[in-house]
């Protein structure tokens, strides 16, 4: 059995055991607290440069398979659990997450009081972090290391997971297609262009650098900014580009990092919480109907806007449509002379609740009206 | 919407007495209802037949009814206190028939009140088999494939397409009562014919068997916004095919990806929705094949059920108290949650532990009964774990159930390899314990999951558990890292000193010298993410513990873990009101206790809740981690039953102090030999007994004394393994028996008093006063275990002279052993004539909080447990009169007259071959719960509790008797009555002749082992519904066939049958009342008033 060290940039470290990888590995420290998914968190490109530690105390147990994978890789830099499953049990699973760790070579940390780190993470906030095993450095050393890493403030890591070459996500068999997104992938899931697909909605993935020349070629209905990792306030041109599509009256919809490129396209500005909202059991307010949705979250920054009352922005008129229950934290966007509206939370949900799936229809019924206006 | 304005008062419905299936968990939530109704300024009636119960406290109700819950008595309560709304679902299942029942007789409309918390329509959806079915397929769910029954013909039908096995269901029962699963013709007679008749409705549902799946359970909420949030998720350790009260389960779900799991949390919020339960919490259950995750939706209930208190302890997520928030008109976004005191209730807890809940079970109290578990619920009770892996939470769990065999053990196995492998495919109470040595012999993984069909991820996490016992075992010394991985793998002091061959004492040493101690880590419903202001906590052996130090002195009370029989919710009750007092007298209050059914282990209860198995080792864990966080006055064991007081002394020999009654005193209670000396010098007399360690030496003991004599191990619980013996040749057999049930103990013979009266005695002591609680009469004779008779509260027949005698005697006695709190003391009175005052005998005394605790404080209105709190903490008797606890002057004097009955579980339990369980009282316990009536006559309280306790007296009709030849001339009387009230009579030859030769008239017969004669025998009219109630009186054990059949047939017809002729006497004196009058209604407030 290999010694592992969690070594946190304030000079915090937890002793455990080797696990997957043997080496060592640095990112932000952030806790997931859901109890399922880990296979979904682990292929979240949103992840990516992160040391996630899980709060579930048994991971593992349902090995991993291929339908489930929410990308093309395992996007953390380092993974966090109490107990490893010494065996897999479900009949779905091709291999362990041991084994896909190993061939990801993510580098991991067993036999941790994932707790008090958690505890201690709530306490001072999300920091750098690094994993130490197999090392012969003092502590001293793994601490220097850990500070001399990049900070994920002022992170510009789009380019990292976006896909490199535009693709297709056609309508599924039996399905009618009545439109065309284009989706800019800043770290995008496989379920979202699934639930899109799913009703009738073609969507080509572009990646981060696609100019609107490029977009508009396909004629698209609607423009899809997704979820991704590294800090809004670094995604100047996306966020000009999407202030063009604005002013096209192009329908938008943006998930996550894509809610905070539009919240930076109104002119608001975006922060960095203090130890953000990771898990799968957040309270979400929809402010206009009343009622309270289960979502996924994974976000270490957010939106600062009025939830008082509506805003004005050089778009018009708009207003907050969801706030998190826990703390207040804008969780939704929209504006009531443009089309284009944003979660900061995950309607896609893999993992997760599946209480925010309406999200997709809303931005289909928003194409709609659009495309009927235009025609009309 | 906050509260709705127009709720200014409410009926509660409790759920009666503790029985198999409904247990102490509808006290937590009936009393997290009545609490929150309180507090938000509803006057709240209550009614509960249950005195034990927390609930049934003056304090937590305006108008609290210690009645029958029937629907004619709810209408009287209703229209008397006409409440603005009923509730009914935190009363189980008994609540919920009781409000159905309401809802047929118009009784709502009649008083314009309604239900709230579920509608009747919403009910009948959840409910109702075929409706059920049919909302499941509409939300794109599956059922197992399945048929309505009404009749075993229908039956026949069905399984022409169905296939055996199939399992049965009856509809509207609890705790599945009546279901199981038949594998041919002759089984499905069995069971869907007994089925159909538990069956409110007569009816049975037949399904297609998904034994062997993996079975999981949600626990959903919604409000009237439509809000849902899912509590909780349960998997079974033990597959389909086992109730899942009797399975050993876990939280969270452990072996499902987040897609698996998502289409059973969509399927249960489209279920609540449609089955249209609008505020409040239900429980959906599912079977999923592990071949290839096929999910069939099995059942819910539209109600807070056992489930919902396991995963209120299981999150800190508060179901009830939630659940009658949203029925009074908030909505979950408005309620804040306890104990983050920032977030709304209107989310999904997130467990960073696991818990696991471990059944109880209590066969050995009946012999005769089939071992195997099966959809029917069988368990008494339960204890539950937490730990931060699953060995830890499951190895905890186990020692929680604190039975001889349930830990894990690495001796030699009594089964050999080939007789484990032939059991442990046949599910019964310690099939786990078989799984784990069966492994340990070799078996792998996969064996075992063919075996048994458990899930291999449990499996293997058993296999790393005999592994770490071989390394344990195996390692040169005990060393720092050698015991951290075996704490962590759950394993108790006890376990490794086991391996090692050392004492339990020697690892403890070795492991405090090592640095190797607990941390203790909170339930916060949030995984750490926010700030717990809630001390709820568990221990684990981890990194850093969660306990914050404080200033007050802390009073460490211990609970009475799983419920079982003998030791259920009265001491629960007891701990509680310490709890409560002590918190008001300035302390902090520190509950430690593993039964997740119970209000103490509710973390509003004390100030701060320890979750823990009550082991010596965990409990003084506890006290090391509270001794560091501040002052510790002491710990209270004589509230808590049996499972303290058996801590007691090792706590005191390893420093701790032990408030009120000392050890010392506990031990001279319990040594016949120091107790025969107290009442010696006290001038008292003790039945004559002696000890025997041979059968020889039993048998001149016998002559000695004379027979009858009653016989028992010489430690005993709950009058296990006692009889009374007529013979040296029954006296042979038990010696026999007994001397496996404790090898190496001598058995105890006493003189047995035949015919005598039992009185039971509560009383405070503080060293200089004695409070007379109260003097209970047995109404059964002497030899019905005490728990198992029914008893009354004032006692009728002693004159003054011997209400003094018993005074005294109880006062020398309480001061003799030194009490310092509450003595319970059992006395017999012989006497040669009645009217005299008799000789009294002490039988036994118990220097502790007894079974009758609450009852006593009930019908006198005097708070028991708090006083003897206040005491084990200095206070006098003389300061509890200044301050109000107690009254004034004088002894607890009762109000009306209250009969408190107990209720056994005879309908549970079959034989192997499907016949019933005998069900003739004797000197072993074997209720599960009591009820109290209370009235102004003793024929009402009588009759009330009768009716309370599931055997309502008739007021006319035929009444069946068949009597042993002592009981005839006793019968006489209580006969005559009966015909003169009306009732025809039916007797066997015996009993006919006797009763025509004192003139009174009966129809004669036939006895069932009498086939030559003619006519309709006794078990036909039984079985046929002529006769409405029973009596037959055995004589001694070893029942003759004729009557066993009559008692099993009564038992299945469900109707009341009386064993003994004191019972007789006390039926007739209430059938007398209830002809003549009704029942009237009295609060327990204006009792008291």
């Amino acid at each position: 059995m290999t010694k592992a060290y969690f070594v946190l940039d304030d000079g915090a470290i937890f002793e455990g055991e080797s696990w997957a990888c043997v080496g060592e590995t640095f990112g932000e420290a952030v806790f997931s607290t859901g109890m399922t998914g880990y296979q979904e968190t682990l292929t979240d490109p949103s992840y990516h440069k992160q040391v996630v530690v899980m709060t579930a105390p048994h991971i593992g147990n349902t090995g991993m398979n291929s339908t489930d994978e929410e990308s093309r890789k395992i996007w953390v830099s380092g993974f966090v659990v109490r107990n490893p499953s010494p065996r897999v049990s479900n009949w779905r699973s091709e291999i362990s997450l041991e084994e896909s760790l190993i061939d990801a070579g993510v580098v991991g940390i067993s036999g941790v009081d994932t707790r008090a780190i958690t505890r201690h993470l709530r306490d001072r906030g999300a920091m750098r972090v690094g994993i130490f095993s197999g090392t012969e450095l003092s502590r001293e050393e793994m601490v220097i290391k850990v500070r001399q890493a990049p900070p994920m403030s002022g992170a510009f890591l789009a380019e990292d997971v976006s896909t490199p070459e535009k693709y297709i996500v056609p309508v599924p068999e039996g399905v009618e297609k009545r439109f065309t997104v284009a989706a800019i992938d800043l770290g995008i899931k496989s379920a979202t262009p699934r639930h899109m697909s799913d009703r009738g909605i073609e969507v080509h993935v572009f990646p981060v650098g696609a100019t609107k020349e490029e977009i508009l070629a396909i004629n698209p209905d609607g423009v899809f900014l997704s979820n991704g990792p590294g800090d809004p306030a670094t995604m100047v041109d996306i966020v000009e580009l999407v202030r063009e599509f604005l002013l096209d009256s192009m329908p938008i919809f943006g998930i996550c990092f894509g809610h905070q490129i539009l919240g930076r396209a109104l002119g608001f500005d975006t922060y960095k919480l203090p130890f953000g909202h990771r898990g799968i059991n957040q309270p979400v307010k929809n402010l206009q109907s009343g009622t309270v949705e289960i979502t996924a979250h994974n976000h270490g920054f957010a939106v600062a806007a009025p939830i008082d009352s509506n805003f004005t922005t050089v778009f018009g008129a708009g207003y907050v449509s969801h706030i998190c229950l826990n703390d207040g934290v804008v969780e939704g966007l929209e504006l009531l002379e443009k089309p284009a509206f944003s979660v900061q939370y995950h309607p896609e949900s893999a993992a997760g609740p599946h209480d925010a799936a309406y999200l997709f229809d809303h931005f289909v019924e928003m194409m709609t009206k659009e495309k009927a206006g235009r025609s009309a | 919407m906050p509260k709705d304005q127009s709720i200014k008062s409410v009926l509660v419905i409790g759920s009666g007495p503790i029985v198999i299936g409904q247990a102490c968990e509808f006290d937590y939530s009936g009393t997290q209802a009545c609490r929150v109704l309180r507090e938000e300024g509803v006057r709240v009636i209550l009614i509960n037949s249950n005195p034990a119960t927390i609930m049934t406290d003056p304090e937590f109700a305006d108008a609290t009814y210690i009645e029958p819950i029937t629907p004619d008595i709810i209408e009287k309560i209703i229209a008397k206190e006409r409440p603005d709304a009923v509730l009914a679902t935190l009363g189980g299942q008994t609540a919920l028939n009781a409000a159905m029942a309401l809802n047929e007789l118009g009784i709502f409309e009649k008083y314009g009140t309604r239900l709230i918390g579920a509608d009747i329509p919403a009910i009948k959806r959840g409910e109702d088999r075929d409706i059920f079915k049919k909302i499941v397929e509409k939300v794109g769910g599956e059922s197992a494939r399945s048929a309505i029954c009404h009749s075993l013909e229908d039956c026949y039908a069905a399984v022409e397409t169905l296939n055996y096995p199939v399992v049965v269901r009856p509809s509207f029962t609890m705790g599945g009562l009546g279901s199981g699963i038949a594998f041919d013709r002759e089984e499905l007679d069995l069971i869907a014919g007994a089925g159909l008749r538990h069956s409110p409705t007569t009816e049975v549902l037949l399904e297609e068997s998904i034994l062997g799946w993996k079975e999981y359970e949600l626990e959903v909420m919604r409000d009237h916004k439509d809000n849902v949030v899912i509590v909780c998720s349960i998997e079974n350790v033990d597959p389909m095919g086992v109730h899942t009260g009797d399975s050993i389960t876990v939280a969270p779900a452990l072996t499902l990806t987040d897609v698996e799991y998502q289409k059973l949390r969509d399927l249960s919020i489209e279920i609540i929705r449609e089955v249209g339960v609008a505020t409040g919490g239900c429980n959906i259950q599912f079977a999923v094949n592990p071949q290839d995750g096929r999910i069939i939706v099995i059942e819910m209930n539209p109600r807070v059920s056992r489930s919902s208190a396991l995963a209120s302890k299981a999150t800190g997520f508060p179901i009830a108290k939630i659940a009658t928030k949203l029925a009074i008109g908030y909505s979950l976004d408005e309620i804040q949650n306890d104990i983050t005191q920032s977030t709304p209730a209107s989310f999904e807890p997130t467990l960073d532990y696991i818990v696991v809940k471990v059944p109880r079970f209590a066969f050995e109290k009946f012999p005769e009964a089939d071992p195997r578990l099966t959809t029917t619920m069988k368990s008494v009770g339960e204890a539950m774990a937490i730990g931060r892996s699953f060995p830890e939470a499951l190895q905890k769990a186990l020692r929680s159930v604190e039975k001889k065999g349930t830990s894990f053990t690495w001796r030699t196995p009594s089964l050999s390899r080939e007789e484990l492998v032939a059991s442990v495919g046949i599910p019964t109470e310690f099939r786990l314990q078989q799984v784990q040595q069966l492994m340990a012999l070799g078996a792998s993984v996969e064996e075992l999951h063919g075996l048994t069909k458990i899930d291999p991820w449990f499996l293997a996490q058993i296999e790393a558990i005999n592994n770490a016992a071989l390394e344990i075992a195996g390692a040169s010394d005990l060393s720092a890292e050698v015991l951290l991985k075996a704490k962590r793998l759950g394993f108790a002091d006890f376990q490794i000193a086991e391996l090692r061959n050392i004492a339990e004492s020697e690892v403890r040493g070795v492991r405090h010298r090592l640095g190797v101690k607990p941390v203790y880590k909170t339930v916060d419903t949030c995984a750490a993410e926010f700030e717990a202001h809630t001390p709820y906590h568990y221990s684990s052996y981890d990194l850093e513990s969660e306990v914050i130090p404080r200033t007050k002195p802390a009073v460490i009370i211990l609970g009475s873990g799983p419920n079982r029989i003998g030791q259920g919710v009265e001491f629960d009750y007891s701990c509680v009101h310490a709890a409560f007092a002590l918190k008001a007298a300035g302390y902090e209050t520190i509950m430690i206790n593993c039964n997740p059914e119970t209000v103490s282990t509710d973390y509003d209860t004390s100030d701060r809740l320890y979750f823990e198995p009550l082991t010596l080792e965990d409990v003084l864990e506890v006290i090391a981690a509270e001794t560091q966080a501040g002052p510790v006055l002491g710990v209270i064991a004589q509230l808590g039953g049996q499972t303290p007081l058996g801590l007691a002394r090792g706590l005191m020999d390893a420093g701790v102090t032990i408030l009120g009654t000392s050890p010392n005193s506990i031990d001279l209670a319990e040594d016949r030999g120091q107790f025969g000396n107290v009442l010696d010098v006290a001038q008292l007399v003790a039945p004559k007994y002696g000890m025997a360690q041979s059968y020889e030496e039993a048998v001149t003991i016998a002559h000695e004394i004379s027979y009858p004599v009653l016989v028992r191990p010489s430690f005993v619980l709950g009058g296990r393994g006692m009889e009374i013996v007529y013979d040296d040749e029954s006296l042979r057999g038990f010696i026999e028996r007994a001397t496996q049930i404790t090898p190496n103990h001598p058995v105890l013979i006493d003189r047995f008093l035949d015919d005598a009266i039992e009185i039971d005695v509560d009383a405070l002591y503080d060293g200089e006063e004695l409070f007379l609680a109260g003097v209970m009469e047995h109404i059964e004779e002497a030899g019905i275990h005490s728990g198992d008779s029914a008893c009354v509260l004032p006692s009728a027949s002693l004159n003054a002279d011997m209400q003094k005698q018993i005074r005294e005697a109880t006062h020398k006695i309480a001061s003799g052993v030194n009490v310092r709190g509450l003595i319970n003391i059992q006395f017999a009175i012989t006497r040669t004539n009645p009217g005299e005052t008799g000789t009294l005998y002490v039988l036994e005394a118990n220097p502790r909080a007894s079974r009758t605790v609450p009852f006593v404080s009930k019908a006198t209105g005097n708070p028991l447990s708090k006083a003897a709190a206040l005491i084990s903490v200095g206070r006098s008797i003389a300061d509890l009169r200044k301050e109000g606890v107690l009254p004034i002057t004088g002894d607890g004097v009762a109000h009306g007259i209250s009969v408190k009955e107990a209720v056994l579980p005879w309908n549970r339990f079959r034989r192997v071959d499907g016949t019933g369980v005998d069900s003739v009282l004797g000197p072993e316990m074997r209720s599960t719960g009591e009820v109290m009536g209370i009235a102004n006559t003793f024929g009402e309280a009588y009759a009330k509790s009768q009716s309370a306790a599931f055997g309502a007296l008739p007021k006319s009709g035929n009444v069946f008797l068949s009597l042993s030849e002592r009981d005839k001339e006793g019968s006489v009387e209580p006969a005559r009555t009966l015909v003169n009230l009306g009732f025809t009579l039916f007797t066997t030859i015996g009993t006919h002749n006797y009763l025509a030769s004192t003139g009174v008239q009966s129809t004669l017969v036939r006895k069932n082992s009498d086939s030559a004669a003619q006519g309709p025998s006794a078990v036909d009219i039984i079985t046929n519904g002529t006769v409405q109630l029973v009596i037959n009186t055995p004589l001694g054990r070893g029942t003759r066939h004729d009557g066993w059949l009559i008692r099993t047939a009564s038992v299945q017809r469900q109707i009341p049958i009386i064993t003994t002729i004191a019972g007789f006497k006390a039926a007739v004196a209430g059938i007398s009342d209830i002809t003549a009058n009704d029942f009237s209604i009295k609060s327990v407030q204006e009792w008291s008033a």
